[in-house]
């Protein structure tokens, strides 16, 4: 929503609105269709471009050749019905799929060019340099100041001086800093779900990511604590590269720049919030976003 | 449901009682009450017989229709084969009757009294004494004549021969033995000096000379001490009490044989709990006397806490390690899954197949590689191995090798149960596997770790069978943690209260009056057990509130 929609929207020939064929029917039978990526996203350079990209768990194939560029500063929304892939994609990104002992993969992702797949990536390295946050919170078994400095302590880090200051500064960027401030020694794990999740993102950004992952941070979480962290998203906006899944079309229409629509693996459309939600080119994300399908 | 009342009607009881579900209510109840009442009833009987062993029972004097006359406690009633009643008096008296107890038909008897002055007498040697005091003797001297008297001046001086016995007996143990570590700490110099340089070499003269010096300071030592024992038996000398006997006799017990003495059929209540405190005093504080019929047991407590817990210190690390290696880095496979059974069955092999391997493996192979790398000069000049026989050490390997699966088990499934979100949410942030396993999940896991080991150190301290191969033994006065250095002497052999109650209860001489002992021992261990098990779980309790509970 931070972009204003154009006066004119540029609409791909390939398909134009009201096509007789229905994609959504095309790939449940299998085939491919070509994403439909608007022009607005790639006029924003891109910290993570996702280039080709097929994933499998054994023999099934979760992803289909996915290829879209992650704007740089902005929030980026992944939305689609169950099993649509999108967490196995944002997954893939910082490599957690590796832990999968039947997962194969093709293509290619780059974080600010580096190549994510390359056989000389260190994994570890590479996901020192992105936060990540779940579905539930997963607070570790230890103190909340050691929850948020843990990214830097398993670095190596020891200065005091150093490590309080990102526990402020972070535990603020969550907007957790004055709930806690005077318990930073109790156990994280007698933190409220909404809180534990701030934790979670506040551990997150410690390292100053370069990209911020979130899988769907607010379906654990009770009405109040989801609007507070939603307020957060908010706040994150310009400052990180966000990628967010989820399943709420209100969060991403409220809290994201950009929103891409992904079913059974495949990339149908990928452009501007407000684009999306409100002159989707396909009638098929349309369908989606405004609930008559999903 | 049918919300129709006429159709519930005509529905069979049998339908309704099942569809309740009542009846495995009442089943899964009474199996859990018929094991509870198993379980108390057996710690009811060992605590109640455990308890009551030094309870100062009241004396009898029995006449008896044959013109004899006894005295003795009842320990036991029952029903001859003839259907009459009988007793088992507790006789005493060994050196005049030739026996501790006595059975006694109904019938036999004429009269049962309990006079006041009938006395128990606790004897280092030979059994308990039951008479009736009648003078306190010193030298040839009377010092006090008739029944009260005796008695009153036998508590006024008993207590400093007792004291002057005790320090004898302290400096025979203790400073002698001294004595004697200084004595062969100078001989095996000699050996080693010798093994080094050969018969002739200058430093071997060096260490004759040395053990000369030490063996003439430790000669002078010796007499001062035998000079300061002489002097305190000196005193005790001619100091007795004499007792008559129910029969008539007349006894002269010296007064420093007389551990303790109570005339139980005039105690007060007070009196009587000094007696039985006084009593317990001794059996947890002191070592075994008569075969470990009598006594204390304070060498087997000791053996038996330093054993679990050595046990405990061993079986942790290397049963955690090998769990997190199965669990955290094998990869799942047939392989896997036959190392999983495998060590499963270990649990299933007979624990004397572990005692076995101690001895063969651990004694001789690895004891006897140690005596010849480091304790030659001992095994030259002794003959004697160091570590090449049974010990402290192999005793807490072989069991902590039989806990092994236990602890192993228990903490593979306490991995499991460490949520996948944490250790994802870990290696998200960048973390190694190693990182995640020594920062997340073991100390998450570790509560469940603390269980299993609980139930080892239960399991590892009623062991018997393969202690009785690598290192308990039925006597072992020198403690295998004290004073004198190096402090932990993990090669000495010990002894232990589970092997304590076998000796006790079937190796025994005299084992009608070792039999409250063997009651209160198999209570004291269950104690010891239930004490431990009762500190690991206020660990565990306290680990558990600060890693794992989680509020939602």
């Amino acid at each position: 929503m931070s972009t204003p929609p154009p006066p004119a929207e540029p609409r791909t020939p390939t398909s134009p609105a009201g096509a007789a064929v229905d994609r959504l029917a095309v790939v449940a039978a299998g085939g491919q269709v070509p994403a439909e990526i608007h022009e607005r996203v790639r006029q924003t350079p891109a910290v993570l471009e996702i280039d080709h990209f097929n994933l499998w768990y054994g023999t099934k194939q979760a992803l289909h050749s996915i290829t879209m560029p992650i704007p740089h500063g902005k929030v980026t929304a992944l939305v689609g019905p169950s099993g649509c892939g999108k967490s196995t994609l944002l997954r893939s990104v910082n490599r957690l799929n590796d832990l999968v002992p039947s997962v194969r993969i093709s293509g290619e992702m780059r974080l600010n060019g580096d190549p994510i797949y390359d056989k000389r990536m260190d994994v570890i390295e590479l996901r020192k340099r992105m936060g990540m946050v779940f579905q539930r919170p997963n607070p570790f078994p230890m103190s909340i100041y050691e929850n948020v400095v843990y990214a830097l302590r398993i670095d190596g880090e020891s200065r005091r001086a150093v490590l309080d200051e990102v526990c402020e500064r972070s535990l603020r960027g969550a907007a957790l800093w004055d709930e806690v401030k005077d318990r930073l020694g109790e156990s994280a794990l007698g933190l409220s779900g909404g809180q534990q999740q701030r934790l979670c993102i506040a551990r997150a950004i410690a390292a100053e990511p370069e990209v911020l992952l979130l899988d769907e941070p607010c379906s654990a979480l009770d009405p109040i604590a989801t609007g507070k962290v939603e307020d957060l998203i908010q706040e994150l906006r310009g400052l990180y590269s966000v990628l967010i899944v989820t399943h709420n079309m209100q969060q991403a229409s409220r809290s994201s720049d950009y929103t891409a629509f992904m079913y059974l693996g495949r990339l149908i459309e990928y452009g501007p919030t407000t684009d999306i939600f409100t002159k989707p080119v396909l009638r098929e994300t349309e369908a989606y976003v405004t609930g008559r399908f999903g | 449901m049918s919300s129709d009342p006429f159709r519930r009607g005509r529905r069979s009881t049998h339908a309704a009682l099942a569809a309740h579900g009542e009846a495995w209510v009442w089943l899964t109840g009474g199996c859990l009450a018929l094991a509870l009442a198993m379980i108390i009833g057996l710690l009811g009987y060992i605590v109640s017989e455990g308890v009551a062993t030094f309870w100062p029972k009241p004396l009898e004097s029995i006449e008896l229709a044959d013109g004899r006359r006894v005295l003795g406690e009842e320990t036991e009633r029952d029903k001859a084969p003839d259907g009459s009643g009988r007793r088992l008096i507790r006789t005493a008296n060994f050196e005049l009757t030739g026996k501790h107890f006595e059975w006694f038909a109904d019938g036999e008897v004429k009269a049962t009294t309990r006079p006041a002055e009938a006395t128990v007498v606790e004897r280092l040697e030979g059994g308990r004494f039951h008479g009736f005091p009648s003078r306190l003797l010193h030298g040839g001297e009377v010092i006090a004549a008739g029944s009260k008297e005796a008695w009153r001046a036998f508590g006024e001086h008993h207590p400093f021969v007792r004291r002057r016995w005790r320090q004898a007996w302290r400096i025979d143990k203790v400073d002698r033995g001294v004595l004697q570590r200084k004595l062969r700490a100078a001989r095996l110099a000699v050996v080693r000096a010798e093994l080094a340089g050969g018969p002739e070499s200058p430093a071997r003269a060096a260490a004759v000379e040395a053990e000369k010096g030490v063996a003439a300071a430790v000669e002078a030592e010796e007499r001062a001490l035998d000079g300061r024992t002489a002097e305190l038996r000196a005193g005790n000398e001619g100091w007795g009490l004499e007792f008559t006997t129910a029969a008539g006799e007349t006894v002269l017990l010296p007064l420093a044989e007389i551990v303790r003495a109570w005339q139980p059929n005039r105690l007060s209540l007070r009196e009587r709990l000094g007696v039985y405190v006084s009593r317990w005093g001794e059996f947890l504080g002191d070592d075994p006397r008569e075969a470990n019929s009598a006594g204390g047991v304070f060498p087997a407590i000791w053996g038996t806490i330093a054993m679990t817990l050595i046990m405990a210190l061993l079986v942790a690390p290397f049963g955690v390690l090998a769990a997190l290696y199965l669990r955290e880095y094998a990869s799942r496979g047939p392989l896997t899954a036959a190392v999983r059974i495998a060590i499963n069955n270990l649990a299933g092999v007979p624990s004397i197949v572990y005692g076995a391997f101690g001895l063969g493996f651990f004694c001789y192979v690895l004891g006897g590689s140690i005596d010849e790398l480091l304790f030659r000069p001992a095994l030259v000049a002794d003959g004697q191995p160091t570590f090449g026989t049974g010990g402290l050490l192999w005793a807490s390997l072989t069991l902590a090798l039989l806990t092994l699966p236990v602890v192993i088990v228990a903490t593979e499934e306490a991995l499991s149960a460490v949520p996948n979100s944490m250790r994802e949410g870990s290696y998200a942030c960048g973390a190694s596997k190693w990182q995640t396993i020594r920062r997340i999940v073991l100390p998450r896991a570790l509560p469940g770790i603390m269980t299993g080991l609980i139930l080892a150190m239960a399991r590892g301290a009623g062991e018997v069978a393969p202690l009785m191969l690598v290192g308990v033994k039925k006597l072992a006065l020198d403690l295998p943690i004290d004073g004198t250095f190096p402090f932990v002497h993990p090669e000495r052999e010990f002894m232990h209260l589970a092997y304590l109650i076998y000796d006790v209860g079937f190796q025994s001489p005299n084992s009608q009056a070792a039999k409250p002992m063997v009651f209160t021992i198999t209570f004291l261990l269950v104690a010891i057990i239930a004490l431990l098990n009762v500190a690991a779980i206020w660990i565990r309790g306290r680990l558990r509130r600060r890693y794992v509970s989680q509020q939602f």
